[in-house]
């Protein structure tokens, strides 16, 4: 750093503290990386070599544990069962959150003020606490020990999120513009299909992301209301190849490196909208 | 979440059709969101509430007994030293976050904001992978860092000499819990980093400019600038560390066992009412879904009371 540059704000914070400051900053890198490191380069090492040295990288990469994960595991079956519930859980809360968002911001009676409020309700309360009425309704339903009936659950879990970004969102879109849409004939609905849903990206794009995560991510209602193989989803897979797999750790690792790895790179590649998206709820309440 | 003035007064004079704004066909817009929430959170949310206090067999519960599953919940002998147990080292797993994963990511906010700092960007994602890894893998990999043979922690322990320290962590009555709660907190640090950060970056460069013309020392600017700021956001965070950890269940789960072996020591209430309500004791396996509905009920309640005085402690002084 050039002494030049020294001006500014950097006298109010001596050089020494820096240093102290990229010291704490790199050690808890290194808590961070080393286990995922780990994880990955370990999957790829014979278990007799990851206990001889777990800490190198693998001199001859072995895929083993990959071939036991697709071979002996249903793996693709996890795997595809959780892309498929996580995919349509998502467009349905982004749906029915920017229909019903739409018409709480426009919709000018009390009634929708009270319904607002009725939706944020939710934020504050675990679904989990709902568990035991959950599965009672399922079984009644049909539905238990099956797929789909996660996708109402994470319809429900989604939505008070979901209201709150878009409804936020849609507020700061000017009036002007549906006014204009307005005179030139547009209905309600061709508004919203139009207008607003192209202009509320951005917003979609935190409530996907914060849905994906806890989804994709969630152990808990699968593992209360699924029990058949076919049925499970990638994390309750996820338990199940870890019990199988036991000492076995060239497979554990590679079941828990295929099990994180979609999620990270994305997250690597919207690192921004992820930390947004996962904060928003936070933040704004 | 109230509509501001200005929006409703313009939509009343607005000429998007007179009265559009007030037309009930709205109402079909919010309809599928709502039912969907009503029938599958607000339903059975209420509905278990009311089931803590039936019992019967399986999934019929047509028995009403009033306050009996509480009774038992605190007072039976055979009961209520594991519900007990698990409600205190509930409020163990609370404090350890509120002590090492709040503090942390308040220091790491502080650090992050000095705008000088180079690859703030870097440390910001870095800090944040863990939150988006799944509980389950976060635990289970853990577990195996943490294994008492092959486990590469102890292994590194042992290779620089501190070999006395490479402990059974995951074995230990003691360890255990804290250990847990610590891997928790690893995962979950992000969000009070971002929670910080995003408070301090909030305040307007003129404070920091204004503060340096007055020669103000570094620590000043901390204490009289940021901490003011941070001050009410501790409550934000104090009341998302609360919901979670009540709500916490699969890092226990992944890393003690449904029992939150060894002998309980890491059980908490997530885990009780996994065990009591939903998967039924070993080896019976029949669960008594009323005294879970009553666990569940305990569980909202505390929620409910711990946040209203989170609240009330860090945001009634303004």
């Amino acid at each position: 750093m050039p002494r030049a540059k020294e001006r500014g704000r950097g006298r109010l914070r001596p050089r020494a503290s820096r240093i102290g400051s990229y010291l704490v900053l790199c050690a808890w890198a290194v808590v961070v990386l080393v286990p995922l490191y780990l994880m990955i380069v370990n999957s790829f090492k014979s278990t007799s070599d990851i206990f001889m040295s777990p800490f190198g990288f693998p001199t001859k990469p072995v895929f083993d544990g990959f071939r036991m994960v697709f071979e002996e595991g249903n793996f693709l079956q996890y795997l595809f069962n959780s892309v498929f519930i996580t995919v349509l859980a998502i467009a349905g809360v982004m749906l029915l959150a920017a229909l019903a968002s739409y018409a709480l911001v426009y919709w000018d009676v009390r009634l929708a003020r009270a319904v607002s409020v009725f939706f944020l309700l939710g934020l504050m309360i675990p679904m989990r606490i709902a568990s035991i009425n959950l599965i009672i309704m399922l079984k009644g339903m049909g539905l238990l020990d099956k797929l789909l009936g996660l996708l109402p659950i994470y319809l429900a879990m989604g939505m008070p999120m979901g209201v709150m970004i878009l409804t936020e969102y849609f507020r700061t879109i000017p009036r002007e513009l549906v006014q204009a849409a307005y005179i030139d004939g547009a209905g309600s609905f061709r508004i919203f299909r139009s207008v607003m849903l192209p202009l509320a990206r951005p917003a979609m794009a935190t409530v996907a992301i914060f849905n994906l995560v806890t989804i994709w991510n969630d152990l808990w209602f699968p593992l209360i209301l699924i029990r058949s193989e076919g049925q499970r989803t990638l994390m309750l897979g996820v338990t199940r190849l870890f019990g199988q797999f036991q000492t076995d750790w060239t497979s554990v690792l590679a079941t828990l490196t295929l099990a994180t790895v979609p999620i990270l790179a994305l997250y690597l590649l919207l690192s921004r909208q992820f930390i947004e998206g996962l904060t928003a709820g936070a933040i704004k309440e | 979440m109230t509509q501001t003035p200005g929006i409703a007064r313009s939509g009343r004079r607005s000429p998007w059709g007179a009265g559009i704004y007030r037309r009930p066909s709205w109402f079909l817009y919010i309809l599928p969101a709502l039912a969907v929430y009503v029938a599958f959170m607000a339903y059975p949310l209420l509905s278990s509430l009311k089931l803590s206090f039936y019992t019967g067999s399986g999934f019929t519960l047509d028995t009403f007994v009033g306050f009996d599953n509480y009774a038992k919940l605190f007072a039976d002998p055979d009961v209520a030293p594991r519900f007990w147990g698990a409600f205190g080292n509930t409020w163990v797993f609370f404090f350890v976050h509120m002590l090492v994963q709040n503090t942390l990511g308040l220091m790491f906010a502080l650090i992050l904001s000095d705008r000088r700092l180079k690859g703030a960007g870097f440390f910001r994602t870095v800090i944040f992978i863990p939150t988006t890894l799944a509980i389950v893998v976060t635990g289970f990999l853990w577990k195996l860092m943490l294994d008492p043979n092959f486990g590469p922690i102890n292994l590194a322990l042992d290779r620089i000499g501190l070999g006395a320290l490479a402990l059974p962590w995951l074995g230990l009555e003691e360890t255990t819990l804290p250990i847990i709660s610590l891997v928790s907190s690893w995962q979950w640090v992000g969000i009070p980093t971002m929670i910080f950060t995003a408070a301090l970056q909030s305040i307007p460069e003129d404070y920091f400019e204004a503060a340096q013309i007055d020669g103000a020392s570094g620590w000043q600017v901390t204490r009289l600038i940021k901490l003011p700021i941070i001050v009410p956001m501790i409550g934000v965070v104090g009341v998302l560390t609360f919901t979670g950890n009540f709500n916490a269940f699969d890092v226990v789960y992944s890393m003690a066992g449904a029992n939150g072996a060894p002998n309980y020591a890491a059980d908490i209430l997530g885990t009780y009412f996994y065990r009591t309500g939903i998967a039924g004791k070993h080896p019976v396996g029949i669960p008594d879904m009323g005294l879970g509905a009553a666990i569940a009920t305990v569980t909202f309640v505390t929620l409910l009371a711990g946040v209203m005085a989170i609240r009330r402690l860090t945001m009634g002084k303004k």
